[in-house]
This record gives C-alpha cells, structure tokens and sequence, in this order.
C-alpha cells in the first residue's frame, strides 16, 4: 500500500531532519516565523520524539517584522520548550538600517542575508535548516536539499553535489556548512493541506480580517506600528486582508480576501492565479535577483 | 481535498527533443503556471524565446539566469504537478554536458522515465542511452513519447516505425512495460485531452497515464528492512533505532535481527510519527525500540531472521562517475549507504560500458560521466541487497576524501564469494611477539618528498644507525622496487596509485614479522599515504616528511633528471607537470636546508627511541 502524498512529505522530511542530527555536529534550525516554518518545527519535533529536538532554533530578526509574528514566536518557544536563539545585525541597528530609510535592497542585505551571516558564523554551525521549497521560484528548483556552503556561505549553482537517492552526502569541512531543505519537496497546497491536516499553530496574520492597510505601488501595506510614515495623498483605510506570506511588515504585500479559516484559504489556493512570492517586493527588485541573493549566502 | 498517493518521473530527451516544452506544456495544463509567472513568460519569451510569437514553455522551467541567456539548462530541476488523481514530482535534467550524471541523479528517485523522440528523427543514438541509464538506475517502466508528430502529419506509420524501433531496445535493457504515445508538446495534443488530429490514436492521454502507473514501490512484498540512522536515547527509559523503513513492512511483537551481528530480539513498540503505531511499512519513519538490549550503531541494517541482507567487504557494483578527478582504482573514497560510511577501494575494473552502444571495453580509469563494472574492497563489512533486488539498500555513493565531492554513484550487483568464504588463518604467533623477540616495535617509516629531496640519504643514515644498535630493519627504495615487484608499472596517475599500494602492503607483511620498514618514495598523493596509513595498525605508521623546495631539488638534481624534466623529456613528473600534495598531518617534518642530513637522522632516531620503537 502506498502512502499518501501528504505522509511521504512527511516521512521524507523527518528523515532530512535524522540525517543531519545523525551526521553533523551542530545543526540549527533557521525558524522565521512563517507557516512553513511551523512546519518545519511541526516535523522536527515529530522526527525525535519521545525525545526532544536537539538542535536550538534561530531567529533573524530585522526589527519590522509584524508584531504578531514576534508573539507567535515567543509563545511557540515556551510551549515547546525550545532552544530559541534571536540575532540581529548590531551593525544595522546602529546605523539605524531600515526599509523606509535605505530601501528594500539595502535593508535585506544588511539585516537579513548579513545578519544571518553574523548569527552563523558566531554559531559556528555546520548545517542550518531552512523552510525553503522548490516550488517557490526557479532557481530554488534546481537547489539540492543538503545544500553546500563555502567558508563565506556562497551557494555555487554550477557547482552542486549530485543528490540520488536519500544517500545524503553531508561531509564538510571545517568552516563549510550546508543548509537543509527538508520541505523541498513541498507545494505550498501540501503546506496548506498539512497545516489543516495536523492543526498546526500559525499566526492569525495568514487569516482574513479587517486590517489597517495602505496602498502603496500597486501594493497593500499594513501599517503596523508609528514607523510607517504616509506619504503624500496616502491614507490608512480598514480592509479585509489577509497574507499568503510573511516577512518584514513594509515590503510584504496583503491580499484582498475573505479567506478565514483553512478550509477558506485551501479553496482560495486552489482557484488563486498567483504565485505566493507575488506579494514579495525582494523578489522584482531585478530578474535572477532571488538566484543572486543565494549566491551572497541569504536563504 | 482527499489525500493522493506521489509519483516521480522523470523526462529524457535530448536538446531539441522538446523535453522543456513538453514539463511547461504539464504544468500549463494542470493549471499550476500563475498569472504573474504567465505574464514573465510571455515577457521573456519575446526577449529569450525560440517560439516566434507563441509563448515558449521552456523558459519557464529553464531557472537559472546563465541558463536563460544562454539557452541551456544547466542542471537537475524538479517540477511539481497535481491532477485531482495524484501530485507528481518530475525531475528534468538537461540533455548534453555532463548528461549521464544529471540524469543518474533525476533517475535514482524516479518510478518511471518518459523517453522523448521526435517524430522526425526517430529513435536516436541517444535514446539508446537514456534508455540505458535509466534502466541501469533500476527504472523498469518507460513511456515511449514520440513528440512533434505535428511536424509529420500526425502520421501513424512514422509513429509505428518509432514504436517497432523502440521494440528492440526495450527488450535488450529487459524494461518490462513500455507505453506509447503520439504527442505535440508545443501545442498540447494528447497531453491532456485526446486530439482529434490522432484519432487513428485509442490509447490513453500522457497524463491519464501518468495518473495510472503503478509506483515503483514494490518494496512492499521485498523482505523487511531498515537501515538504522539515528539511535534515539533521550533518557534512560527509552533507547529506539530510527530509519526509513527501506522495504516490506514489520508489526511489534515480530522477530528482528541485526545484521552485521546476527543477534535477534523482538520489536517491542513502533514509534511512528503520531505515536505508537502496531505495523511499519516501506516508505515510513519510524523509531523501533527492541525487546532486549542489543548492540546496534548508525550503518546497521535491522531485518527478519528468516531473511537477511548480504553482509560482506566485497561486492561487484556498476558505478557511474560524476567527477572531474578520475575515479582510480586502490585510491580510497568514503563509501556512504543510506546510513552507513566506510573507506573503501575499487580493487578492480572489469570494464567501461559505452552507453551509446553498451560495449565492454577495457580501462584503467573512469572518468567523469563514465560507467564502470567494478570489484570493491571496504574497510569494513557493509550490510546491503543486489539493486535490482531493492533500490534502497543496492545503493551507495563515492565520496572524494580530500574535496568531500560526491565523485561516483553505485548499484551493486552480488557480494563476491571471496568475502564471505576466504577467512583470515587465525596466526597464533603475532607481529606483536615477533618484534618482542627483536626488542623493538614495528613501524613503518615512510618518507615522502620531492625527488632529489634528500629521502633515501637520510633513510641509508639512519637504517645505518638502527642496524649499529642491533634492530632489525630493511629499506623499501622507490627507485628499487620499480625495478622489481613493480616493473610492470609506468608514471600515469592510475600506476602510481598501484605502486604505492603494492609497497604499503609489503611494508604492512614486514612490519607484521617485527621489522622496522623504511620506506622511501615520493608518493605525491595524500590519497594513497592515508590508504597506507589505514593499512597498519594505530601508531604503527610515521609519515617523515623531506620538506625541500622544488628548486632547491632542481638545482641538486643528483640523477639529472630535472633537467631532463625541464627539457621536456620526462612526462608526469612530480612537482612539474604532476602534482606533489604536501602532507597535512605527518608526525616528523624535516627541513633539508636548516640541517645537514646526518643531524635529520639523528634527530629520527632519538624521536623513535624516545617512542619505544627502538
């Protein structure tokens, strides 16, 4: 009897997550928050229990992330008990880098890919986990699940190691590292489905409500504390909206829906004619600019 | 949403085959192309694409910006579909550079492979040898995709021909369901709907089919294995082994072994997933905890008594080389199972197999993107099935020790008998009571450096100061041995790893009867000294480096032969146009320039003696 697609997902991922417990020496999970992060926890937790997960959790925080999501993340560390760790970039902390400021380029770079950088290094971890899925953009697709790092973090596309079969191949050097995918092979309908599947917890921002938002180049952004400053012929108007992905709250777009509860947002997915990332600002900043980001080391 | 079961597949073909339009064309039909990516694609089809002013499909799974420009795809991709029957996960691997590697890869997850052809063209060269590789990564079921049949007035004598062609090769490869289908990738004819324009057609649609292969995962009615990964031990009151159940299925209260031990116990729970579960079958995670306290590490294999896997140091196994650095034979690798990790050796080359005509031929190497039948040799017994037997635990890959480069993937064939029936003769006289009547321990000295380094003056010296103070010693000389044992040995890369082998085992026989074994060779390789090194017992190995400069050995050349070397009249020379690889770790680096050579012997000897070695 074959298992079902959603309990070979899972079966595949706990196995990533056994591997790299296995074989390396001092994994991390990156955990940001979002529903693939949760699970990516989710899974985790499954794959060592009765014992508990024996890796910490990392948090790259860039100080605009919606303030729910740092809710989430507190209450999701003390229920379960976690190892969580929370890094951010001292140095652009102090040069007040911010994406109103210094745009969004510049603030991903310093703040996340830099900042994850800095929290790695100072870890001195030789795998990190991350929620990424093929499915999310096309150089992701051609990424392995046991991704090799150089000594400054860079992925080199050209230069991959052959991945066949779950023969993983998790040999590093000292310096080197990997970062692990176990949700490669994830849809965002798999997600979706799995999250309702299993009632796993994610924030209440992923569900429709009447939310402060402004429309901003063709997008909606929620105005989530003081900082967001309005500019000329801007207003804050009540909308009900809801977020297919989470991030820094300026640069993440909302969607018009009424989508409440899982069942709402599986059926939405099923008829939506854009993809998740559409709502992401990082992403249009140029083309190939998510191959490019990888390749300086963001996740 | 009812939850569907997972296929994998994945598409061959070559450049101009279609392969790219048609995995665009599948995920166009399945509705899982969104409207931002739409409106890239249509962007990018005019500035990129090959399709005039139709959109070109291929540019939306061609991912990488190199690849975009430059019209090729680089490297293995995945796709994933759904259809209300299943979800699907193609892998879509390039058609030229670096083929057989990318396509060994997509292939080694796959249940079943779409081999394109195109209508015009026929069956080609290299659907031969697509065929070929998938069927050899274990691949048993192909549908037969004759595309572009638009191009050929959707004519069903041209798709007959392709179809009888293909009759042949199926059946030499031993594919044991081939499906056909006529098809237009570019403008979706029996992708998803039956085209009207192929009505001679009955058959199924392409993704009619894909909904009803069967999975490859017969590993149900296999016998019950599970590679152990991970010991779980969170406390004193739990001790479970975790893995991926590989085949058959288990339920607790059954019997299990170990099967490099051959100690049987119980299954006392299955933990699975959502808790405690009666039955754990092929494909799930799962952690066992056993009745009884047996032994067990990460590498282990548990299974039924009644039905074992093989456990040997020995096997046969077709490898497909992915590396740019040449897979020779006696050097060491990592060899890596699901869960297990050993150095192992490839002792022998049966031969290289032409994928374009499967010919035997001979060879001493394999380079990248090569495929050889190999006898391996591993440090210790690894416990595994025949491939065709089990995908899971027939398989194994080959790590470079030095770079950590996944450099080769394995399929093994049979344990060689060997193994299992030469025993070692239990010597109750030991290495080490034949040095104890000598007064010494055994070591092996083994000198290494440039030619012209100094290596054999100062090896004479000190075997001279040894053999004064009454030790038993004997000198193995580059220059000597080539003139005997291995005469039959040239300079290539390939006999300068079997020289060294060859020395290290003499050195290991001497250094068992209680000598003290000198060895004085350039052995450039890091791979081969730590092969030597393996080779002895702890602390029986004491790598002397002779650390002199490339020039200073040119300008003493004591045999002349740098200068011939610069003239260009010797090949391979160490340190010119072959590579001298430093050592990292050697216990004793002697500086030829700081001292004279009768101070670096002295200094050999105190260390030796200050060592208890003599």
């Amino acid at each position: 009897m074959a298992l079902s697609h959603l309990d070979a997902l899972e079966a595949e991922a706990i196995h990533i997550f056994r591997e790299v417990a296995a074989t390396c020496a001092r994994p991390v999970m990156l955990y940001s928050i979002g529903k693939d992060s949760s699970v990516l926890l989710h899974t985790a937790i499954k794959a060592f229990a009765p014992g508990p997960v024996p890796f910490p959790l990392l948090h790259v925080d860039t100080g605009w992330k919606f303030r729910e999501m740092i809710a989430f993340r507190d209450r999701m560390a003390a229920e379960h008990g976690l190892d969580l760790k929370v890094h951010m970039n001292p140095d652009g902390v102090r040069d007040g880098v911010g994406p109103f400021s210094h745009g969004s380029s510049v603030h991903t770079h310093v703040m996340k890919t830099l900042g994850l950088r800095q929290a790695l290094d100072a870890g001195r971890y030789d795998a990190a986990f991350g929620g990424a899925r093929r499915d999310e953009e096309k150089s992701r697709a051609k990424e392995r699940i046991f991704s090799f790092r150089d000594r400054s973090h860079g992925w080199d596309p050209k230069n991959q190691r052959p991945e066949m079969w779950r023969v993983f191949n998790t040999r590093v050097a000292d310096g080197e590292s990997m970062r692990v995918f176990p949700l490669s092979n994830w849809t965002e309908l798999d997600v979706w489905q799995y999250i309702q599947r299993e009632a796993i917890p994610i924030v209440p921002l992923y569900f429709a409500k009447p939310r402060p938002v402004v429309e901003r180049d063709g997008m909606l952004i929620m105005a989530d504390d003081e900082r967001m400053a309005l500019r000329p012929g801007e207003s804050i108007e009540q909308r009900v909206v809801r977020f297919r992905t989470l991030g820094c709250y300026p640069l993440t777009g909302a969607i018009e829906s009424e989508a409440a509860t899982l069942d709402d947002i599986i059926a939405e997915m099923q008829v939506s004619r854009t993809s998740e990332r559409q709502g992401r600002l990082i992403d249009r900043d140029e083309a190939g600019s998510m191959e490019k980001k990888k390749r300086e080391g963001y996740f | 949403m009812a939850e569907t079961t997972l296929l994998r597949f994945i598409t061959c073909g070559s450049v101009d085959d279609g392969k790219s339009t048609l995995i665009g064309r599948l995920l166009h039909e399945t509705r899982q192309i969104f409207e931002d990516q739409a409106d890239a694609l249509a962007r990018d089809s005019r500035k990129h694409g090959t399709t005039g002013d139709d959109v070109d499909y291929a540019l939306l799974v061609d991912g990488l910006e190199a690849e975009r420009e430059q019209g090729i795809t680089i490297d293995v991709a995945y796709r994933f579909f759904a259809t209300p029957a299943r979800k699907f996960i193609v892998a879509d691997t390039p058609g030229h550079e670096q083929y057989t590697r990318n396509m060994a890869t997509g292939a080694s997850t796959a249940d079943l492979a779409i081999v394109l052809v195109d209508a015009r063209k026929g069956v080609l060269t290299q659907t031969r040898r697509h065929s070929f590789i998938a069927s050899l990564l274990g691949i048993r079921h192909v549908i037969l995709a004759v595309n572009k049949i638009d191009l050929m007035g959707f004519d069903q004598a041209v798709f007959d021909d392709i179809v009888s062609d293909y009759a042949e090769v199926a059946g030499h490869l031993g594919l044991e369901r081939v499906e056909a289908i006529p098809l237009s990738a570019r403008y979706g004819d029996n992708i998803a709907e039956r085209s009207a324009r192929l009505s001679w057609y009955g058959g199924p649609t392409l993704i009619e089919l894909l909904e009803r292969a069967p999975t490859a995962n017969r590993a149900g009615a296999a016998p019950f294995r599970l590679p152990i990964q991970y010991v779980s031990r969170p406390n004193l009151d739990f001790r479970g082994f975790a893995g991926t159940v590989a085949s058959g299925e288990i339920a607790a209260g059954d019997p299990v072994t170990v099967a490099k031990s051959g100690v049987s116990t119980k299954v006392s729970r299955i933990v699975g997933p959502d808790g405690d579960q009666e039955r754990a079958t092929a494909g799930q995670a799962v952690t066992l905890v056993l009745a009884d306290e047996v032994e067990a590490s990460r590498g282990n294999m548990l299974c039924r008594p009644t039905e074992r896997p093989e456990v040997a140091d020995q096997f046969a196994a077709h490898i497909v080389w992915m590396d740019e650095q040449p897979m020779l034979p006696g050097r060491s690798y990592w060899l890596r199972t699901e869960t297990d990790q050993v150095p192992a050796t490839v002792t022998d080359l049966k031969h290289r197999q032409d994928v374009n005509t499967f010919a035997h031929e001979a060879a001493k190497s394999l380079e990248l993107n090569e495929i050889g039948l190999c006898n391996l040799s591993t440090q210790a017994p690894v416990a595994f099935d025949p491939y065709a037997d089990n995908r899971v635990t027939g398989a194994f890959v080959l790590i470079d020790r030095m770079t950590n480069a996944t450099a080769g993937a394995g399929m093994i064939l049979h344990p060689l008998r060997r193994a299992a029936n030469v025993h070692w003769q239990a010597i109750t006289v030991d290495a080490e009571a034949r040095a104890a009547l000598k007064h010494q321990k055994p070591a092996v000295l083994w000198f290494t450096g440039l030619s012209g380094s100094g290596k054999s003056t100062i090896a004479n010296l000190l075997e001279k100061k040894l053999h004064a103070q009454g030790r038993h010693t004997f000198i193995l000389d580059g220059d000597n041995v080539r003139h005997g044992l291995n005469r039959d040995l040239g300079f290539t890369e390939v006999d300068r790893v079997e020289n060294i082998r060859r020395v290290a085992e003499v050195a290991r026989l001497m250094a068992e009867a209680g000598l003290l074994v000198i060895v004085s060779f350039i052995s450039p390789f890091r791979a081969e000294r730590r092969m030597a090194r393996e080779l002895m017992p702890e602390g029986q190995f004491v790598e002397i480096f002779v650390d002199t400069p490339f020039d200073v050995c040119a300008e003493r050349d004591p045999k002349g032969l740098y200068a011939k070397a610069l003239r260009g009249e010797i090949a391979n020379f160490t340190g010119l146009d072959s590579p001298y690889e430093p050592p990292e770790n050697a216990e004793l680096r002697l500086d030829t320039q700081e001292d004279s050579a009768d101070a670096l012997a002295e200094r050999l000897e105190a260390w030796l003696s200050a060592r208890g070695y003599c």
